[in-house]
């Protein structure tokens, strides 16, 4: 089982407390209406289904309820943060660096 | 009102050498959701509500527990729903928030006696342990969200909706039995 960090819980729990949400900084149009389908298609559907860090969403759902992104190794599963909803996206290389 | 075929009289349940499993008397229960600057709210109230998900505090009648960032579950004798309510809508203007009754949702039940800890351990995922003495949380108990308070080292309670009581009383009710019975 994963262990996973709530920043809002401050605390590191286990993978069934929490569910997977998506792909993290997606952002909805502002004004949905005013886009072009191809960017609506993008919006809904396109993703970079990554091999390797992803930025992805999770939610604490059996705990405090909160939505947070976090980064994560799709092939290790390895988690390198979390972070709260709102934040802005880590940059890479403030993760990995050292060979880590 | 809706008559609930789940809802349990409050009695004692399992009574072992291992842990005793008590279904309680029904509090009052509140949801509140509010953010920002609580100060109005909490005058109104009258319990200041605890910041660090997972503390409690205790004023005025009312058992305060923080869940997530925004929210409290309120925990009140069922006469003061009412009163609580009123004084929530009298901050309203002050402070808009959400301050719902729920007391129609949930049993509770009490957990005491020396393997209690390990009495959770069968439904918890988490280990009981990172919940302190005087804490509670929102978390999950075989399957279930549920809350859990720790109100002393072996004493706890778990708050759990009517329909999902009967499956988790079920399992408590054997794991009593279970640790009872195990040689140590
Ligand atoms: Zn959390």
């Amino acid at each position: 089982m994963l262990l996973i960090h709530c920043p809002y819980c401050d605390e590191t729990l286990p993978e069934v407390e929490f569910t997977y949400a998506g792909e993290a900084h997606i952002a909805r149009p502002e004004n949905p209406s005013a886009v072009s389908d191809e960017e609506w298609e993008a919006f809904l559907f396109l993703r970079e289904n990554v091999k390797g860090n992803h930025y992805e969403r999770w939610r604490h759902a059996h705990g405090c309820g909160r939505f947070f992104n976090a980064v994560r190794n799709t092939i290790t599963d390895k988690f390198l943060t979390t972070y709260e909803a709102g934040a802005p996206r880590p940059a890479l290389e403030t993760l990995t660096e050292n060979g880590k | 009102m809706t008559a609930h075929a789940n809802i349990l009289t409050p009695g004692t349940l399992a009574d072992t050498a291992a842990a005793r499993v008590t279904v309680t008397a029904a509090p009052g229960r509140l949801s509140l959701r509010a953010r920002g600057d609580l100060s109005a709210l909490e005058t109104a109230l009258g319990v200041t509500l605890p910041a660090k998900i997972g503390s409690r505090a205790q004023a005025n009648g009312i058992e305060a527990l923080c869940l997530g960032p925004d929210e409290w579950v309120l925990l009140t004798a069922p006469e003061n729903v009412a009163a609580v309510e009123a004084a929530g809508a009298a901050a309203y203007e002050a402070h808009p928030h959400s301050l719902v009754d729920i007391s129609g949702r949930e049993t509770t039940v009490a957990i005491d006696g020396p393997r209690a800890v390990d009495l959770l351990t069968l439904g918890l995922a988490r280990d009981p342990e990172t919940v302190a003495a005087g804490e509670g949380r929102r978390t999950f108990f075989d399957g279930q969200t549920v809350i859990l308070w720790r109100d002393a080292e072996s004493k706890f309670r778990i708050d759990m909706w009517h329909s999902f009581a009967p499956h988790l009383l079920g399992l408590l009710e054997t794991g009593c039995r279970e640790l009872a019975a195990e040689t140590l």
